[in-house]
């Protein structure tokens, strides 16, 4: 398998390059973009290294259209549902993994089919609901909505996580004559950290990146999340100050991103952990 | 001696006591799964499964929008409505051209890059990460950014193109032509990570012996490739590709942000065209039919796709 003939590996290279070309280049633009000044923006020779670092574009986006006050509700939003759903689904992700036969099958069948969910007709019946208990426009109501349409797949997370705890563990707990709550604060919950960090992560990046709940959700500017607000700064004013808005961008996508690159290292060691255990 | 002695129960009562134990054990096991499992069941049931059966039913009346408005029962006039809707149907063709190209390009671009991450390549890390990162982004973002590669005047794609003289004026999201093939790369773009590792996960079990051996018996990379790779890849494959199919069928933000359906209705996907009749226009019932549709033929394709695939692997 090592002696690949040259001209194989030659294409193998050029196909390799022609990828990261395709996922890399759009992500340097717009980076770039985001430090450009409007008159090279504008300029017909374009380079991809800026001629000078125009760092205002983010000063400006950060006053622009209460951009700041979408960021501060997106996470608002992010970190309240990232807990709903974590509370929730500690305890039914054990029931989930430890006690076998219909109430596993009717749950791991309702994720499963959680993730083929019609949100388009979900969300009609949704908004009426909402308005009349009088959470349309508001955050509350949105962090009901992720955490309703998060948890499958975080339970999903969660149980796997659990399965890979001994069970021995809990059975020496019983014996000892700790009942089964105490046995999960106790016992299961702490070896199940890295687990519900994983999940936590994940439901953070799930309510952060989220667009459609919020764009019908959400009416007023004063109750926008970072992406409805992204999308009324392009919607808005006709010829966009692309500088700005590549800024707000690149804002908008750090947080997701440095929680991804954490939960990516988590998620492999957690469940290596876990099967070299088991 | 004497205490165990003491203990050992008598068979009439070794035949009881346990089984009277395992009930009762069984029936506080269930009590104890229902109080855990109930929390997360209670948003469940409000906000999914109630909606979801409302949303049935409101297919089958005149619901709108408008406050203090009563949903009168119609029958399926709504349908029969909705099956003479040439915008409906056009968008629905949209819509499957869509998810069709995109679940497929997607599938091949990613099986493309997974066999290459899987080799001893260099700048695979690289690669590794930079296929990753679409994940994590927000999909606004992504459809910003891509309406700047997009741009026509000063705008990268048009700019290399001209650089290399091939017709540079393309006004790519905004030309009858060009537009719905400029979003299908984007979606492709941002599905490509999880397919890539879901992918990359199913080459990394295949034992590298049957492989090997494959090669031994003089088989050509190619070769190799149909009848050992494919063939130990095709569950993986039928699944992500089921599933890719229904998130792009359900795709909104991206190219909502991208394009809003236009120009034209060219991009019009279902769920963009279902959202504006119910939000825009206000006439939930009507919208609440196009969705029953939508999820109906969903269902059916992909019953159709995996019974050939079942048959095939039963063959």
């Amino acid at each position: 398998m090592n002696r690949t003939s040259t001209p194989v590996k030659t294409l193998q290279y050029l196909a390799l390059a022609a990828y990261i070309l395709f996922l890399g280049f759009p992500l340097l633009w717009l980076v770039s973009a985001s430090i450009k000044s409007s008159q090279e923006l504008a300029a017909l020779d374009m380079s991809l290294l800026p001629k000078q670092f125009h760092w205002d574009n983010y000063a400006v986006a950060l006053q622009k259209q209460g951009l700041t006050r979408s960021a501060v509700n997106s996470l608002v939003v992010s970190l309240l549902s990232m807990v709903f759903v974590v509370l929730l689904s500690m305890p039914a992700a054990y029931a989930l993994a430890r006690f076998k036969g219909r109430l596993r099958a009717v749950g791991v069948g309702w994720i499963l089919v959680s993730q083929v969910f019609p949100v388009i007709l979900i969300i009609i019946p949704l908004f009426i609901i909402l308005r009349d208990v009088r959470l349309v426009d508001t955050l509350m109501g949105l962090v009901l909505v992720y955490t309703t349409f998060t948890m499958p797949f975080a339970l999903w997370m969660l149980q796997g996580f659990v399965a890979a705890i001994p069970t021995d563990l809990e059975e020496a707990a019983a014996i000892d004559g700790a009942s089964r709550f105490q046995t999960l604060r106790r016992i299961v919950f702490p070896l199940l950290m890295p687990g519900i960090v994983a999940t936590a992560m994940f439901a953070f990046v799930a309510a952060w990146n989220e667009f459609f709940f919020a764009l019908v959700l959400i009416q007023s500017p004063e109750n926008y999340t970072l992406p409805v607000a992204l999308k009324m700064f392009v919607g808005g004013e006709g010829k966009v100050a692309l500088g700005p808005l590549a800024a707000g961008a690149v804002l908008a996508t750090i947080p997701s991103l440095v929680v991804f690159s954490i939960l990516q290292r988590r998620l492999t060691g957690g469940l290596l952990a876990g099967s070299v255990k088991g | 001696m004497t205490i165990t002695s003491a203990v050992a129960p008598s068979p009439t009562t070794q035949d009881r006591r346990p089984r009277r134990g395992r009930q009762d054990r069984s029936s506080q096991q269930r009590r104890e799964a229902i109080a855990l499992v109930f929390p997360s069941l209670v948003p469940i049931v409000i906000f999914s499964v109630l909606p979801l059966l409302q949303g049935v039913w409101y297919a089958f009346t005149d619901a709108t929008l408008r406050r203090n408005d009563t949903a009168d029962f119609v029958g399926v006039d709504n349908f029969t409505r909705l099956a003479g809707d040439s915008f409906f149907w056009s968008s629905f063709r949209i819509g499957l051209i869509w998810a069709v190209s995109v679940t497929l390009l997607q599938l091949v671009a990613s099986l493309g890059l997974a066999l290459l991450l899987n080799s001893d390549l260099r700048f695979r890390s690289l690669t590794r990460l930079l296929a990753l990162i679409p994940w994590a982004m927000p999909p606004v973002v992504v459809a910003i950014m891509w309406t700047m590669i997009y741009t026509p005047n000063g705008g990268p794609l048009n700019a290399a193109l001209g650089a290399v003289g091939l017709p540079s004026g393309i006004n790519w999201l905004g030309d009858f032509n060009t537009a719905l093939p400029a979003v299908i790369v984007v979606g492709v773009w941002i599905g490509m990570p999880q397919t890539t590792v879901t992918l990359l996960a199913g080459l990394q079990q295949i034992p590298t012996e049957l492989s090997e051996a494959a090669a031994v018996d003089g088989a050509s990379a190619w070769q190799r490739f149909r009848n050992v790779t494919l063939p130990s890849l095709r569950p993986i494959v039928v699944s992500i590709t089921s599933l890719n199919f229904i998130w792009n069928f359900n795709s909104f933000g991206l190219v909502y942000v991208m394009t809003e359906g236009g120009p034209g209705g060219k991009t019009m996907l279902p769920m963009l065209f279902t959202y504006l009749e119910a939000f825009k226009n206000r006439n939930i019932g009507y919208a609440a039919a196009m969705g029953v549709v939508l999820v109906i033929v969903v269902v059916l394709i992909l019953a159709g796709f995996l019974r050939t695939q079942f048959r095939k692997e039963t063959a």
